[in-house]
């Protein structure tokens, strides 16, 4: 394509947006609610699952020995878990650990108390494992092989935990997905929509183009342009709102919310936005493309 | 040159538009194609401009054959062609100069070339000093060879012209018809379908009557004569 060619289609792109001003800011809103929700869902879910993982990573199996065994031979049994590809990171707790531990938890300002058990550790045989998944999904079928190994007296794990984690996260996803699914079949409606108009506005101008022989592409091209440029504006306004927005909401809950903090790492925007930039402006281009460029199809009748 | 032999036309409504159409038009003719409405004149200009397919027969024009012609050639082809219509069909939003550099824009002429050949065509159509001038600004005349000028800058090898007088007083038609004769002396075949007897008698051109879909007669210097 010459360039002025170039510059003809987007001069005239640009005329049919101004043309039918109304529809193409309809359009171009429906667009931008679109991509905003997208953008909110996808800073959500990328939080959450940031979350998730942290969290994950603090949900451990516990492993109790028999009674019988000595510390080396536990710790060779750990040493063979440790070997296993699902498994993350684990933590030994001998008897005396885990004796000192329940003192501090249990009797805190009257350690007299526990001075009765100097010599008779009552969590004797209590040494364990604690195991980390890279996966908390594997956390069921670990369990089960662990519990196979011999030496092995009981395993312990949360597994309601992992399956709400898991299931919010999911649920998330899912409902994000069918908003911005609706929404994306809305704006390609109002698009074609507009096209359709502003391909009745210049019927008569596409008429003579074809009878002069103007090839489909010329007279798709401003139409194409036309769609492209307001899938762009679509995204370019809720990017732009999404960037402040997601700065001060951060920087508000964190402030407001301290307690959410030691809960919640919000990701910061710098290491989310490129993505979310990238996706939301493709998103923006696609509908305007392909909008506009199978709405027109039909008046190309050569 | 341009050959129509056995040309049928049946529309899907049943209407029989053409009959049996054979016509050989030379380079550099000037026809007239006369004929009451609904005698298949304007369905013979559409199948010359590949806007509708005959249902049997072929049509040659420059040694390329439409029936063979593959839909992606169709542009290339109307370029060969230059069409002006009763209405002008010229875009009101634009001036004179607009309106006929848009005919070399959307072929992708570099801007160099629009600048040198619009000014040449507006000489020559008469109309140098108006390009300025919106469409509606313009008499039916004027109108006209804004449309001619558009028609011709990409020249065209044939000339389509679908009854250009129809809108336009005496003086004007006799001063369009003056233009086309004056095209034609260039070396443009011209082809005029016209239901105006008075311009075909002054002009004493070839002739082709046509009615209900057949060809009735084929005159050189023919004349017609009122019902």
């Amino acid at each position: 394509m010459r360039i002025s060619s170039f510059w003809y289609c987007l001069k005239e792109g640009v005329k049919n947006i101004c043309r039918n001003i109304w529809f193409s800011l309809a359009s171009v809103a429906t667009i931008s609610a679109c991509i905003f929700l997208f953008c909110l869902f996808f800073s959500i879910v990328v939080n959450i699952q940031h979350v998730v993982k942290n969290v994950e990573g603090t949900i451990g199996i516990t492993v109790f020995f028999d009674e019988t065994l000595s510390e080396e031979q536990i710790r060779g049994i750990g040493g063979e878990i440790g070997q296993w590809q699902e498994v993350s990171n684990l933590e030994f707790t001998s008897a005396e650990e885990a004796w000192d531990s329940m003192k501090k938890d249990y009797f805190a300002g009257h350690e007299e108390l526990a001075e009765g058990f100097a010599d008779d550790n009552p969590l004797a045989g209590s040494a364990s494992y604690q195991v980390f998944l890279h996966d908390i999904d594997m956390q069921e079928q670990v369990a089960a092989s662990l519990k196979q190994l011999a030496g092995v007296r009981e395993v312990h794990y949360s597994n309601s935990a992992a399956a709400g984690l898991s299931s919010f996260n999911a649920v998330i996803g899912i409902l994000s997905l069918v908003i911005i699914g609706v929404l994306l079949a809305v704006s390609v409606f109002l698009i074609s929509n507009t096209i359709n108009v502003a391909a009745s506005f210049r019927k008569n101008e596409n008429e003579i183009m074809r009878y002069i022989g103007a090839t489909n592409y010329m007279i798709r091209a401003p139409f194409v342009v036309e769609g492209i440029v307001m899938g762009l504006m679509g995204a370019a306004v809720p990017l732009a709102a999404m960037y402040f927005l997601y700065l001060r909401s951060v920087s508000y809950l964190t402030a407001r919310f301290q307690i959410l903090s030691r809960i919640f790492q919000f990701l910061p925007l710098s290491q989310i936005f490129p993505y979310m930039a990238a996706v939301g402006g493709l998103l923006g281009l696609g509908i305007g493309f392909f909008a506009s460029f199978f709405t027109i199809r039909k008046h190309l009748k050569v | 040159m341009i050959e129509i032999t056995n040309i049928y036309k049946t529309y899907d409504t049943g209407n029989k538009a053409l009959r049996n159409i054979n016509i050989t038009i030379e380079d550099g003719e000037f026809v007239f194609i006369v004929g009451r409405s609904g005698s298949g004149k304007s369905t013979l200009l559409k199948l010359l401009l590949k806007e509708v397919e005959p249902t049997s027969g072929k049509i040659v024009v420059n040694d390329m054959n439409l029936g063979k012609m593959p839909r992606r050639y169709v542009p290339k082809y109307r370029r060969m062609l230059g069409v002006i219509f009763q209405d002008f069909r010229l875009l009101k939003d634009r001036n004179v100069y607009e309106n006929v550099a848009f005919a070399q824009r959307v072929i992708g002429a570099s801007p160099r070339r629009i600048r040198e050949k619009v000014p040449v065509m507006l000489q020559m159509v008469g109309l140098s000093s108006k390009y300025k001038s919106y469409p509606q600004q313009l008499s039916g005349g004027e109108q006209q060879r804004v449309a001619i000028a558009r028609a011709l800058i990409n020249r065209p090898k044939v000339l389509l012209a679908d009854e250009p007088t129809g809108n336009l007083d005496h003086h004007n038609a006799i001063e369009i018809m003056k233009l086309l004769d004056e095209i034609n002396r260039m070396g443009t075949t011209v082809i005029v379908v016209t239901h105006s007897n008075e311009i075909v008698n002054l002009m004493q051109r070839r002739v082709i009557t046509m009615d209900r879909g057949c060809i009735v007669s084929d005159e050189e210097g023919g004349l017609v004569h009122e019902d």
